[in-house]
């Protein structure tokens, strides 16, 4: 194990002084509460660093500057556009169906914020270690395929539905590569749970240790993720020129807002996976034989190592967007059911060859 | 079967090879600041700003030796597909006593142009040219319709 910057005495700490000032039940409660508030402040605080980048990188790749005129070369952009959508009015449209229409962007944040839960920040920095949580994570992050399907319906427009059935259709279908190239991971590591998977990779990443399946599998993570991430070059649930703004034409101000933060948290999960699954979570670069720069990399704290990590696959998938152009539908289920399903199963194949052997 | 298996492991290595070169081409606008073609418009007025010299703005007549070189012969204002330009013509006698007609004054509408540089391209003269010149915006509609030949002594072109 390594010299890094352990948590568990931190939260030891907490947890001791709670218990020697409030009764038991109290101490669960606002240990719950100041989780809650702190990963709620960790996914605001990371989405808004996550627009500014990408409004930043778009510009660049475009050959524009990006926002530039609010706060220092635009950095308050976010913020200014967080505050304009609080003041702005939630229209329901006349012939929605109310319940559904209000509840949808709850049900697609809540989602998200579940989906956070079990990941590891650095050593001894989980709020939940549970022993399926790579199964626990893609189960609940496709569940907010309903949020989007209610969202669609309720609205009671044709590009609403449109829209949501489209995001239903590429969902269902490119959960399965997800899945698929996480288990050839979890073949190679034996674990489901984000702790283990982690642990597993002192000694070198899978996408380092785990030879060509590994790199396969990471290859098709990212391009399935951005799938159900609905971004471009997926995004056809909101395609602008065809259907407005897909699920969410009919949403404004803050539910709007609310569908705009479940993206960029869902984008914020699909990262943390990608990092924690194939680039090691917390643990350091570690090249076998260089004691030496094995030694410099530990000094580096583990959560530095997981955001940097965070931000490498966020710009992945920024890279992605502002380079490919949008693919149809039948390019789009032909892409995943002739080429990627058929890759990551083989690929499953030849990680338990590599596993056994 | 042999050859639809080669073809199916040829267009996963195609694609991966045409998307790479287009994240490269990506890649390298976003690493090269010095390409980025957008202007801090009113912050670089009088410094950085650079207008081609092909772009169509605001319409001038241009001056030869003696006056405008413009013949009055109504060929832009007919070329005009919205009405911008008026000229009106008089008669004058010169020396040798022949009468001959010539601009009296040419008015020009920048409310209504479209800068399409069809007048330019209709005349025979070479008497028009759009300059570079776009910071157009008046409080006023009436001063936009502009009189471009003012008389000789001020030189600029005037408000009518």
């Amino acid at each position: 194990m390594n010299a890094q910057i352990d948590f568990t005495g931190l939260t030891g700490w907490i947890h001791q002084t709670l218990t020697d000032y409030l009764p038991g039940g109290c101490v669960l409660a606002v240990e719950l509460i100041a989780a809650a508030i702190a990963i709620v402040v960790m996914v605001v605080v990371m989405v808004i660093l996550m627009i500014y980048a990408e409004r930043k990188i778009a510009g660049f790749m475009q050959l524009r500057l990006g926002p530039m005129r609010v706060g220092w070369c635009g950095s308050m952009q976010a913020i200014a556009d967080v505050l304009k959508l609080l003041l702005k009015e939630c229209v329901t449209p006349f012939q929605a169906d109310k319940l559904l229409f209000s509840l949808a962007p709850f049900v697609v944040l809540t989602t998200s914020f579940l989906a956070i839960m079990p990941f590891s920040y650095a050593p001894g920095l989980q709020l939940w270690d549970i022993n399926i949580g790579v199964l626990y994570v893609t189960a609940i992050s496709s569940i907010s395929v309903m949020g989007v399907m209610m969202a669609g319906w309720a609205s009671h427009n044709k590009y609403s539905l449109l829209g949501a059935m489209r995001s239903g259709a590429q969902i269902v279908s490119y959960e399965l590569s997800v899945g698929m190239s996480l288990v050839a991971v979890i073949a190679l590591s034996g674990s489901l749970s984000i702790h283990g998977i982690i642990a597993s990779q002192a000694d070198g990443w899978w996408i380092v240790k785990g030879h060509v399946p590994a790199v396969i599998a990471f290859v098709i993570f990212i391009i399935a993720s951005t799938a159900e991430l609905n971004r471009a070059p997926f995004d056809l649930a909101e395609a602008e020129q065809e259907l407005t703004a897909g699920f969410h034409t009919e949403y404004s101000g803050m539910q709007f807002a609310m569908f705009f933060l479940a993206e960029y948290a869902n984008m914020l999960i699909v990262a943390m996976l990608g990092a924690t699954v194939f680039l090691g979570g917390w643990q350091p670069l570690v090249i076998p034989g260089l004691d030496g720069f094995n030694q410099v990399m530990d000094y580096i704290p583990g959560f530095c190592w997981f955001f940097g990590k965070i931000f490498f696959v966020v710009f992945l998938i920024m890279w992605f967007r502002w380079t490919f152009p949008r693919l149809r539908i039948d390019q789009l289920l032909r892409l995943e059911w002739k080429f990627l399903l058929p890759i990551s199963i083989v690929n499953v194949l030849l990680a338990a060859c590599v596993a056994v052997l | 079967m042999r050859n639809r298996g080669i073809r199916y492991i040829g267009s996963i290595g195609e694609a991966f090879f045409s998307l790479g070169k287009g994240m490269c081409r990506t890649f390298s606008s976003m690493v090269h600041p010095k390409r980025i073609l957008t202007l801090q418009y009113p912050e670089n007025r009088g410094t950085t700003l650079y207008v081609p010299e092909r772009f169509q703005g605001e319409l001038r007549l241009i001056r030869g030796e003696d006056g405008y070189k413009c013949t009055a012969c109504t060929l832009c204002q007919l070329a005009c597909p919205n009405g911008t330009i008026r000229l009106t013509t008089k008669t004058v006698v010169n020396a040798e006593g022949k009468s001959k007609r010539v601009l009296d004054q040419y008015v020009y509408n920048l409310g209504s142009c479209t800068f399409c540089g069809q007048c330019v391209d209709a005349c025979n003269f070479g008497a028009l040219e759009m300059t570079n010149r776009f910071e157009n915006s008046e409080y006023d509609k009436g001063k936009l319709v502009r009189l471009l030949n003012p008389a000789e002594p001020f030189g600029k072109e005037g408000r009518l």
